[in-house]
């Protein structure tokens, strides 16, 4: 981590965005409160996460990237044993179970091992989990890698009506539709600093065009229309990948048809509106890094 | 120390699930050893004399010794492969490790629920010393605890080591270049006036042969005060430099 600077409100959700090794899960464990931070100052709560890591702890909720569950207890089990680490008394965790089996909807697994449940499933309860101390900070830290599409709309859901009830959420994705969805305000890291800092559609303005339009061409004819449009006129920033050349735009239509007026002709063309996707990988760059 | 508690009581409800087959080994485990050693073994040096044996019976001699061995391998047992596991398989220490308690909360917890599991395997040991009539002293009553501090003295270290580990063959290496070692030429099996003298030098010095030559004493009645005092502090400064050092190896390992 290298000299990253940032402020949370109380209730907003803020999100991490970055390649991975970009720093955003060692940004989450200091946060979290379980990796001390070598220089600079951190104050979570208000408190020193180094001296008071424990009571900063009482109040956070956590949602791992890797499960933690114990897969030979069964559900209620679970909440049971981590309520536990909490100090609350058992009436306490029993009320909250069933409150929250029914939140995350598993009431009906309640009794069942961890063991056989499915990623999506075993998802929830760890959310489940992670609200047995009503936290008052709700750390995630990848919550929906490796889930299928239904599984992940199901935890957006749970996760939005946690922000709506004041819950502050903090997390961290791959995902630009997860970002978009559930963030009010982003960063993106990049070898452990940030590249860019705002809401999602502040930095879709700021560093995307409305539109993008990207054009397919033949092989054969793919360099000849990269030399064209590498300096096109009514295109804001051009990219040429491997395979397709995109055009940053304000209007992707009226782009295509001067793409056609100067007498190039693409395979297949699509005009979409600008995304966070585009903005991210012009701040992190196309490499794959490891 | 709540927040110690916290951690075994967490323990405690995870062992609710697996007691019925953890207990199999904790009651055939000493039955096998004290029917093969004492009766099986036993007739034959009995046959033979026993005054290098102090004049007792063979199973007499070797109960005890039964006794505190196999505290020492139920603290290995307790103390290697869960507390790797616990990082490595199901990773339930960092999911405590996300609550209040700190790392030396989720290592004394841990030693906690050990401790548990010695004073209960080595409480069913002293039964059977009694049912097979392998106990010639009321202060064997003694033996037990004194089985509970030799378990101490090696799952304290062993756990605060076992955090470290990234392979867990380590713990095979251990097994058979420390343990087994240890089970054979602590006094156990035979008297160590049966080693050359270098070698009783060596036994003298591990922490099982302080754990057998106590319960020895206590269950055959001969035990003086000094002695017993000394093994009990040579047993409980191998415990408590465990512990001191299991905090500060569960801090550098999960607080990173």
């Amino acid at each position: 981590m290298d000299g990253i600077d940032f402020e949370l409100y109380r209730g907003e959700a803020f999100g991490f965005l970055g390649p991975n090794g970009a720093g955003k899960s060692s940004t989450m464990r200091m946060i979290g409160c379980v990796s001390p931070p070598t220089s600079g100052e951190l104050r979570i709560l208000g408190k020193d996460p180094v001296k008071d890591g424990s009571a900063i702890r009482a109040r956070l909720g956590v949602v791992p990237q890797e499960d933690t569950l114990d897969v030979e207890l069964t559900v209620g089990e679970n909440l049971l044993v981590y309520g536990r680490y909490f100090g609350l008394p058992r009436r306490v965790i029993r009320e909250r179970t069933a409150a929250l089996l029914d939140f995350v909807q598993l009431t009906d697994r309640a009794k069942d091992k961890v063991d056989p449940l499915s990623g999506g499933l075993r998802r929830r309860l760890t959310i489940a989990r992670s609200l047995i101390n009503e936290p008052e900070i709700l750390i995630l830290d990848e919550p929906t890698t490796g889930l299928d599409p239904q599984a992940r709309h199901v935890v957006w859901d749970r996760l939005f009506r946690l922000k709506q009830r004041g819950v502050t959420l903090i997390l961290t994705t791959h995902y630009m539709d997860e970002a978009e969805q559930l963030c009010d305000r982003l960063v993106v890291m990049d070898h452990g600093r940030f590249a860019a800092e705002g809401s999602p559609r502040d930095l879709i303005g700021r560093y995307c065009s409305p539109e993008v339009l990207e054009l397919r061409f033949d092989p054969d004819m793919h360099t000849t229309a990269a030399d064209k449009l590498k300096d096109f006129s009514s295109a804001e920033r051009s990219e040429v990948l491997a395979d397709r050349i995109l055009l940053y735009v304000s209007d992707g239509d009226a782009a295509l048809t001067a793409v056609r007026a100067a007498g190039l002709e693409p395979l297949t063309s699509l005009v979409r509106r600008g995304t966070l996707e585009d903005v991210f990988l012009r701040l992190t760059g196309r490499r794959l890094e490891d | 120390m709540q927040m110690s508690v916290r951690a075994f009581r967490c323990w405690l409800t995870a062992y609710r699930r697996i007691w019925r087959s953890s207990i199999w080994s904790s009651v055939f485990g000493p039955l096998f050893y004290l029917s093969a050693m004492g009766l099986g073994l036993g007739t034959l040096v009995n046959s033979h004399g026993t005054a290098s044996l102090g004049g007792v019976s063979y199973l007499d001699f070797v109960a005890p010794a039964i006794l505190a061995s196999g505290a020492m391998n139920t603290a290995m047992a307790e103390a290697s492969y869960p507390v790797f596991g616990s990082i490595k398989w199901n990773k339930i220490y960092y999911a405590a490790q996300a609550t209040p308690l700190r790392p030396a909360d989720i290592y004394r917890g841990h030693l906690m629920f050990m401790a548990m599991r010695l004073i209960m395997n080595t409480a069913l040991v002293t039964v059977f010393m009694w049912a097979f009539g392998a106990v010639r002293s009321a202060w064997v009553v003694l033996a037990w605890p004194v089985a509970v501090l030799t378990g101490l003295a090696f799952a304290a270290p062993i756990a605060a080591w076992a955090i470290t580990v990234t392979t867990e063959t380590s713990f095979t290496y251990i097994f058979r270049f420390a343990l087994m070692p240890l089970m054979l030429f602590s006094g156990t099996f035979f008297p160590l006036s049966q080693l050359p003298g270098w070698l009783r030098g060596i036994a003298y010095a591990t922490p099982l042969w302080h754990g057998v030559a106590l319960c020895r004493a206590l269950s055959l009645g001969h035990a003086d005060l000094l002695g017993a005092l000394g093994h009990v502090a040579y047993l409980a400064v191998l415990a408590a430099i465990g512990i001191w050092a299991g905090a500060r190896t569960y801090q550098r390992r999960l607080y990173v």
